[in-house]
């Protein structure tokens, strides 16, 4: 009789861990092909060109090359500049969206005045409003402004994406006011509740914030596009579409501006993931 | 005593600082988005052409909207659009489901393949389309498997209408399938275990039990899919914009590369306001669906 359940034990144990192994060969499988066009793109950037087509293509070259990064990084287009504008333009709308966003989170989630919620509501109503729309009169405003051409036609209209006032203020609710009625009661003003107690706790949220709007300020492609036109202004996607025009045929090029392009996206995205996921579910928006 | 709505009783007390907390933020949406936006508007009943000045700008009424009728251009890019949106979104969603089905049963190392499934999200599409072009190009990996399993002379993918919105939709449903499968996992995670077990009870199998629970409990995660995605499918430009201009003919065009060509490359500023209200419409068609549908065909 004991034998009996043991056997059966090990009957019913066995199938499911080889079941569990078919899915994961499964998995792997799907997953490698899913990240098959990277590892291609990885691979040609490290070719030179006459083996980038090869075929039956050999993912590993037979030796890495690093002619083509230099030739990205260091040839007629300056790579290295439109590392530094995309690096200026994410960081400072980046900074400002989170600064500007969290004081109207605080605004309309733990401070109460008379049509707080039909403003909120106004908010939410813009968030429908698709960028197109707004491109054109933005395009004449900026030029009647002074700042078509400017980064501040990126950093600007950058800070106030309204879906950060939704995220945070949609976090700050589910802190409970009885923090903040404390402090009040204890002499301690809003913009210091605001700073020492709602922004530490609302920590996740805000990186939640930072990540997502990071990638997505960082590949924006149709603004730099449309508002800039000096090529020592443009952003790495913009940039990166030099190479597409000019090398048309040398794609092993092309791939290495692509790599660089992505390698810091995919560094956030890899460090900060757990938020990046928690913020795109949450905001089911994407930028 | 009412603490649970906000921090201070009174209701009007926070009047001063709602508003200046509010303040930077509130001149911002003033500037960048509601001024646009009714500009955008009034634009949208005009005519100008940018580089006639600001005096050149002139009340049409609704002529734009009525050229649009007329305007194949248009007529094809929304046709397109909807092509491209329907695939991408459908098989985005089915692939993203089979894929979250897979990593919801026990599987080693879950969270590698959901990150390799979920990357090609954060790539951006420009470095997307620069892929494809070199994937899809004449002597590019994709001709030459094709060749290799027979067909002597493939086509050039993106420079044939029979395949060039292929090319496009493959590229749309890469870049979104992995987000499709991390809403649907965390829907399926959701799915209370006893259910399946009440179905195991009456004696259904694995059929039934993806049809009477599985489907029934996801399709929460279905509807808000479908909207996002819709909505995001209409945006679609960087891929055609870089690797067809909407060619060839005119078999890839979708609605806001038309807006961008008219309104940046012939530079009529109102026509191309009117189209981008257009697209508008489709947007707050689709949300207004969600929020009436929602209660109607989703079970919780």
């Amino acid at each position: 009789m004991g034998k009996l359940l043991k056997d059966k034990a090990t009957t019913t144990k066995e199938p499911v861990e080889i079941q569990k192994i078919v899915r994961t060969v499964i998995a792997l499988f799907l997953g490698l092909f899913m990240v098959s066009p990277l590892i291609w793109m990885l691979s040609a950037s490290l070719k030179p060109e006459v083996e980038v087509f090869s075929y039956p293509i050999r993912i590993i070259p037979r030796s890495i090359m690093w002619d083509n990064y230099r030739e990205v990084w260091a040839g007629i287009y300056p790579f290295g500049l439109f590392y530094f504008n995309s690096i200026k333009v994410t960081f400072i709308s980046v900074t400002g969206l989170i600064i500007t966003s969290s004081l109207a989170a605080y605004s309309f989630s733990k401070l109460r005045y008379p049509g707080r919620d039909a403003l909120f509501l106004l908010y939410l109503s813009t968030m429908m409003i698709p960028p197109q729309v707004l491109m054109v009169p933005r395009f004449i405003l900026f030029r009647n402004f002074g700042i078509l051409n400017t980064h501040y036609a990126l950093i600007l209209p950058g800070i106030f994406i309204i879906f950060g006032v939704f995220l945070l203020r949609q976090f700050f609710m589910t802190i409970p006011n009885e923090l903040s009625e404390s402090a009040l009661i204890d002499g301690a003003g809003h913009f210091t509740i605001f700073s020492r107690i709602i922004m530490p706790l609302a920590k996740p949220a805000i990186i939640s914030l930072l990540i997502v709007s990071f990638v997505w300020r960082w590949n924006d492609y149709e603004e730099p596009l449309i508002f800039l036109s000096s090529k020592d202004l443009f952003t790495i996607p913009v940039g990166m579409t030099l190479f597409v025009d000019e090398f048309e045929t040398r794609y092993s090029l092309i791939m290495a501006a692509a790599v660089s392009a992505v390698l810091p996206v995919l560094a956030v995205f890899l460090a900060g993931q757990k938020f990046f996921v928690q913020g795109v579910v949450t905001t089911g928006i994407k930028g | 005593m009412k603490i649970s709505r906000g921090v201070s009783e009174n209701k009007g007390k926070d009047l001063g600082y709602g508003l200046l907390f509010l303040l930077p933020n509130l001149l911002g949406l003033l500037a960048f988005i509601l001024i646009p936006v009714l500009f955008s508007l009034y634009l949208a009943f005009s005519e100008w052409n940018l580089l006639s000045g600001a005096a050149g700008i002139r009340w049409v009424g609704l002529r734009n909207f009525v050229e649009m009728s007329r305007d194949p251009w248009f007529a094809s890019s929304l046709w397109n659009n909807i092509v491209y949106s329907v695939f991408t979104v459908g098989i985005s969603m089915f692939l993203g489901l089979l894929a979250a089905i897979l990593l919801n049963a026990k599987v080693f190392a879950k969270g590698l393949f959901r990150t390799m499934f979920f990357v090609p999200y954060v790539v951006s599409t420009v470095a997307i389309s620069a892929i494809w072009m070199a994937l899809l190009s004449r002597f590019g990996p994709v001709s030459e498997f094709v060749r290799s399993i027979g067909i002597e002379n493939p086509p050039v993918w993106l420079m044939d209408a029979r395949f060039a919105m292929s090319a496009i939709i493959s590229l749309g449903v890469w870049n979104h399938v992995g987000y499709c499968m991390l809403i649907y996992l965390a829907a399926l995670q959701g799915v209370p275990k006893e259910l399946y077990e009440a179905v195991e009870v009456d004696g259904g199998g694995a059929l039934s039990k993806f049809v009477h629970v599985t489907i029934p409990m996801i399709s929460p995660a279905t509807f808000l899919l479908v909207v996002t995605q819709i909505i995001s499918s209409f945006k679609v430009f960087a891929p055609v914009q870089i690797l067809t201009r909407g060619g060839p003919g005119r078999s890839t065009s979708v609605l806001v590369y038309h807006i961008y060509r008219t309104a940046y490359q012939n530079y009529r500023m109102g026509y191309a306001s009117a189209m981008a209200w257009v697209l508008f419409a489709i947007i707050f068609i689709i949300t207004v669906i969600q929020w009436k549908g929602q209660k109607r065909w989703v079970n919780y």
